[in-house]
């Protein structure tokens, strides 16, 4: 078997035909996994006890005829943001390095009750802040397709698993993008469920109002596969919807005539020059595929990145409070007071980044700024909701750039801030709307740099979002292999 | 909005964190350049416009809460595994009251 070329849909009928065993498989992916490791760092460790078991209750099952579930044998990497029982979940920070955390994100649960074998945790940016996975306390990762350049962030260490292929399909989390940059960056699939779909139960929390759990993989249908597997309510989190999980196989039928697609004019300005072809291209691949464009306007996606940034910061600052050196692993050790013990063990814990993002956020919240920057923001944030809203009265979904330029090279961006956040300008207004949205592959550069093209959709169509992907990339050849 | 040295330690101090004189420095130019560009919002009117606080669906009011029934919980050795120093099932910190 070739790990690095398997899909869900061949393991399935690989396991069914007893080809190999499930354990044979998560052995090689591991090996695969420790192997490639030192060129991309993409993984910050592996759990092979915890694998190799999931995968012996995958044999056993067969063994006795039984289903073994839909991601039977799946090898799956797992952003370390998210918790894993017993098994070390650091957020890439200094602070959280020797962390074991005591129980399992709902969406790792579910993952495993599907029947796939957690390979291990991936690197991204400490606590998932950054675009780029340079944030990372634990080093950078390298671009598996180019190891000067990044695979973006903050999800990159799961894009780069993905990308080189130890992992069949990996979890990450999107705040403002970080499923989807990354995904671009390296050419896999990556999704952003609507708001709510998945449940964070487990997933540390960032941003609360604008954080998600969701899949990356080497195609649309292992994608809509895993979402399907973590996706509905769940007691554990009360922001998780009640709406019921469709069939999202069944959607994806193939058929994309008359699907009205809405074209930004705004997301089309100021690209690099190979990513506008590639992306209007794309738009008219579907075009030929019987989809209707139009062109649409949504008038307030220049105030997206000072809005999002307010708020995220702002919700950050808060969030990581609880970083204190008292219930979490690491008290800087010298401190005499309680109060100078927070000090110490924040100023030394976190990385710059954080610093920055907890500086602005408490700024932001701060008396005499809270109505001028934060509730300003918020106000904002409707109007972008808004926009979406009108947009999708008249269209089904829409298709945009995912990133304005491809992957770019380590140390490029990461002196300049305020051009790092820049960079988000088309991935974060799907996360202020809530409204489901995701990558997928639409060609490489002449430098052989892949390029994503972002499919939105109305709020829980991910179907809709689905069909139109997959069509795509079926048409395109992008779905890898 | 510009942000000068002092108000970054005013800041810093409201989040428990201590920064070294160089991170003052980098971060009232970092913050100050972030923070003007923000400015960017007072362009739009947002006149009557209701804050968007969170992503919300409609469900009953009382979906979201679970059932009232007693249930294990983490348990106090489970929860202190992580704590940089514990004992006696406590999280222990510096002397907070003198006496």
């Amino acid at each position: 078997m070739d790990v690095a070329r398997l899909t869900i849909d061949q393991i399935r009928e690989d396991l069914a035909r007893r080809r190999y065993s499930a354990v044979e498989l998560v052995e090689e992916a591991l090996r695969f996994a420790e192997a490639e490791n030192p060129r991309t760092n993409a993984y910050l460790h592996l759990c092979p006890e915890r694998a190799l078991a999931a995968a012996a209750r995958v044999d056993e099952r067969l063994e006795r005829g039984e289903d073994p579930g839909p991601l039977a044998g799946v090898p799956v990497a797992v952003k370390d943001v998210i918790l894993t029982k017993g098994v070390r979940t650091t957020c890439g920070s200094r602070l959280l390095a020797q962390y074991i955390p005591p129980y399992d994100a709902t969406a790792v649960a579910r993952l495993e009750a599907a029947g796939a074998a957690i390979l291990g945790k991936t690197n991204c940016d400490e606590f998932a802040m950054g675009s780029s996975n340079e944030n990372s306390a634990f080093g950078p990762v390298r671009n598996p397709v180019d190891p000067e350049r990044v695979p973006g962030g903050s999800s990159g260490g799961s894009a780069a698993a993905v990308a080189q292929g130890t992992a069949v399909a990996a979890l990450g989390s999107d705040t403002g993008g970080s499923i989807r940059q990354p995904a671009s960056f390296c050419g896999v699939v990556g999704v952003t469920p609507t708001y709510g779909r998945v449940s964070r139960y487990g997933l540390t929390a960032f941003a609360s109002s604008l954080d998600h759990i969701g899949p990356l993989a080497r195609n649309v249908r292992d994608a809509a596969r895993l979402l399907q597997a973590i996706a509905g309510r769940d007691p554990m989190d009360a922001t998780s919807a009640f709406a019921p999980v469709p069939d999202y196989l069944a959607a994806m039928d193939g058929n994309v005539r008359g699907i009205r697609i809405g074209l930004p004019r705004e997301y089309y300005r100021d690209l690099a020059s190979e990513t506008g072809t590639l992306v209007e291209r794309g738009v008219r691949l579907l075009e030929r595929l019987g989809c209707r464009l139009e062109e649409i306007s949504l008038p307030t996606t220049d105030y997206a990145i000072a809005c999002y940034y307010i708020i995220c910061t702002a919700e950050a600052s808060s969030n990581l409070a609880r970083y204190d050196g008292v219930r979490y692993t690491w008290r800087a050790p010298q401190a005499e007071t309680l109060a100078e013990m927070y000090r110490e063990t924040r100023g030394q814990g976190f990385g710059a980044e954080c610093k920055r993002r907890i500086m602005l956020g408490t700024y932001v919240l701060s008396a005499g700024y809270y109505d001028a920057y934060y509730l300003k923001a918020q106000k904002v944030r409707r109007l972008i909701a808004r926009d979406f809203e009108e947009a999708f009265r008249r269209v089904d979904a829409i298709v945009t750039p995912v990133s304005p330029f491809p992957a770019f090279k380590l140390g490029e961006k990461i002196d300049d801030p305020l051009e790092m956040y820049l960079s988000d300008i088309f991935t974060i207004t799907g996360d202020l709307a809530g409204i489901p949205c995701m990558s997928v592959p639409c060609g490489r550069t002449a430098q052989g740099l892949p390029v994503g093209m972002q499919i939105l959709a109305r709020h829980f169509d991910e179907p809709c979002m689905f069909r139109i992907a997959e069509a795509f990339e079926r048409a395109g050849g992008f779905g890898g292999n | 909005m510009k942000i000068t040295e002092s108000e970054v330690r005013y800041v810093a101090d409201l989040a428990h964190l201590k920064l070294t004189e160089e991170e003052i420095r980098r971060f009232t130019g970092e913050l100050g350049e972030v923070l003007a560009y923000m400015d960017k919002l007072n362009e739009l009117d947002t006149e009557g416009v209701e804050p968007m606080a969170q992503v919300l669906f409609e469900a009953e009011e009382t979906a979201t809460l679970r059932d009232d029934v007693e249930r294990e919980s983490l348990g106090a050795e489970a929860a202190l595994a992580n704590a940089p120093l514990a004992g006696a099932g406590y999280f222990k910190v510096p002397r907070v009251i003198e006496r």
